[in-house]
């Protein structure tokens, strides 16, 4: 599980997240919405540390993340998978040398091992014969599940998405939707996922935390969001057409 | 102020980079493929070069020694001794600088600016140690090689000259290059060669690195790293002559 209480960060005079607090289960897919620019991808990256609060704690399984030093850092990031929203691959490496990546810096298998672990990764997102491929090779939904696959390939116990779907034909967003989903039921991960994707939410929405302004709004699951009185969340999810007539 | 923020940021980058490194093994692989990167992808344009600076050197050297009362064998040793104190090292320098310097910056820039170097630092890797140490160990380890080559080449270019211009019998060409040989000239460009090949790595690396925005930056970026490299080799050339020449 993570845990995050009362974490606040600026950038100059812009104040992005306001004490924000709430906590991620295990076993579950959980969501992170809001409009572009309330401060997801912050809240996201302070979270795993790309970026230092300014105040409030980060629990990763009741070790306090926030006031670790780098080292102590570094081993918590072995068990954590991230998907870009870009992707993040390396360009200059074939699929199967992205994903062999963190198997190389961090494990002492033997060549043979890693390309056995390398197939069960691909295989898992659906990705036979792209081995050799280069990223620039491949369409925007192979390159997603290519992260997918170097994010879980040293198997790890958190694993962050940044708008997994973005960029995405509705087809190719299900698809990497599901997969996200069912690799977090599969290896009991912590999954936390940032989107304000609708179809995200509705499909795979185990735990939702809206944010809005760099707050905390509403929480809640994907029943219980298409019944919310409040108001900014519901400007939010009945944007479009569709979801007004979906609620009607 | 500016300057004291980047300069100090360079040298807090520098500590990350000389770090200690997650695992020898890769290091060593990443710093053979930097050395064909950096080292032997230049060699071409460091050939080029240097054959046309000894024949340049070489034709103006004549031209200015009409004296009958002046050696032409002395054309021969202006041109080895040009090659050897200045033209190998650090004219050669400044265009690695824009070779490599843009190469470095932009290939950190836009790994920066495509959450790459995020994607390292949550693997636990060290980023800046990763993509910046094997550049800067390969670059010192070959660059003293393309110079040792640059200055053959560049003293073969004036003999070339002197061959089908007749501007000097090539027999007294070849004299002058014998003549007072001051093996210390290697040593003293080679020691110049070692600094500029950290400056040409290291400051455009570190211009990628803070790269921020978008492809407009990455290029800005770019054309950054390579005016700081050759203002800083034009520099180091100052100083480095001073405390080794004098």
């Amino acid at each position: 599980m993570i845990e995050i209480r009362d974490i606040s960060k600026s950038f100059g005079n812009t104040h992005v997240l306001k004490n924000i607090s709430t906590f991620f289960e295990r076993g579950k897919t959980n969501l992170i919405i809001g409009q572009s620019g309330s401060g997801k991808t912050v809240l996201l990256k302070s979270i795993i540390g790309l970026h230092k609060i300014d105040e409030g704690e980060i629990f990763y399984d009741d070790k306090e993340f926030s006031k670790m030093q780098d080292k102590d850092k570094k081993e918590i990031r072995k068990e954590l998978g991230m998907v870009f929203q870009g992707g993040a691959l390396f360009d200059s490496s074939t699929v199967q040398e992205n994903v062999m990546f963190p198997l190389d810096m961090f494990t002492e298998m033997s060549y043979n091992e890693k390309l056995e672990r390398v197939n069960f990764c691909l295989n898992k997102v659906n990705l036979e014969n792209a081995n050799n491929l280069y990223p620039a090779e491949i369409s925007g939904g192979m390159q997603k599940r290519v992260a997918i696959a170097r994010a879980i390939s040293l198997n790890p116990k958190y694993l962050f998405c940044d708008e997994p779907n973005s960029g995405l034909d509705p087809i190719t967003a299900i698809v990497i939707d599901n997969l996200i989903r069912e690799l977090t039921l599969e290896f009991n991960m912590t999954t936390v996922i940032n989107t304000h994707d609708m179809n995200s939410v509705m499909e795979i929405g185990d735990k939702i935390t809206f944010i809005h302004e760099g707050q905390k709004w509403w929480e809640g699951n994907k029943s219980e969001i298409l019944k919310t009185e409040n108001h900014e969340l519901n400007s939010f999810v009945f944007a479009s057409e569709l979801m007004r007539n979906f609620k009607t | 102020m500016k300057i004291i923020f980047h300069t100090g940021r360079y040298f807090l980058l520098l500590a990350k980079v000389f770090s200690r490194p997650e695992k020898g093994k890769i290091y060593f692989k990443l710093i053979l493929r930097e050395i064909e990167n950096l080292g032997i992808n230049s060699l071409g344009i460091v050939i080029i070069i240097s054959v046309f600076m000894g024949a340049v050197i070489t034709l103006q050297t004549a031209y200015n020694l009409e004296n009958p009362l002046i050696p032409s064998y002395l054309i021969g040793l202006t041109a080895r001794d040009s090659m050897i104190l200045e033209f190998s090292s650090t004219i050669v320098g400044l265009i690695l600088a824009g070779k490599v310097g843009s190469n470095i910056a932009s290939e950190i820039g836009t790994m920066r600016i495509t959450e790459q170097i995020d994607a390292l630092e949550i693997m636990g890797v060290n980023s800046a140690s990763y993509l910046v140490l094997p550049k800067i160990i390969a670059a010192v380890f070959i660059n003293p090689f393309l110079t040792i080559i640059s200055i053959f080449v560049g003293i073969f270019g004036g003999y070339i000259a002197a061959l089908t211009t007749g501007a000097v019998a090539p027999s007294a060409y070849i004299y002058g290059l014998h003549y007072v040989f001051i093996p210390f000239y290697i040593t003293y460009s080679l020691i110049k060669v070692v600094f500029f090949a950290f400056i040409i790595t290291s400051v455009p690396a570190y211009h990628g690195y803070y790269s921020s925005g978008g492809a407009l930056e990455v290029g800005r970026s770019s054309t950054m790293a390579v005016v700081y490299s050759s203002i800083l080799i034009l520099l180091f050339n100052v100083i480095l002559t001073q405390l080794l020449l004098t």
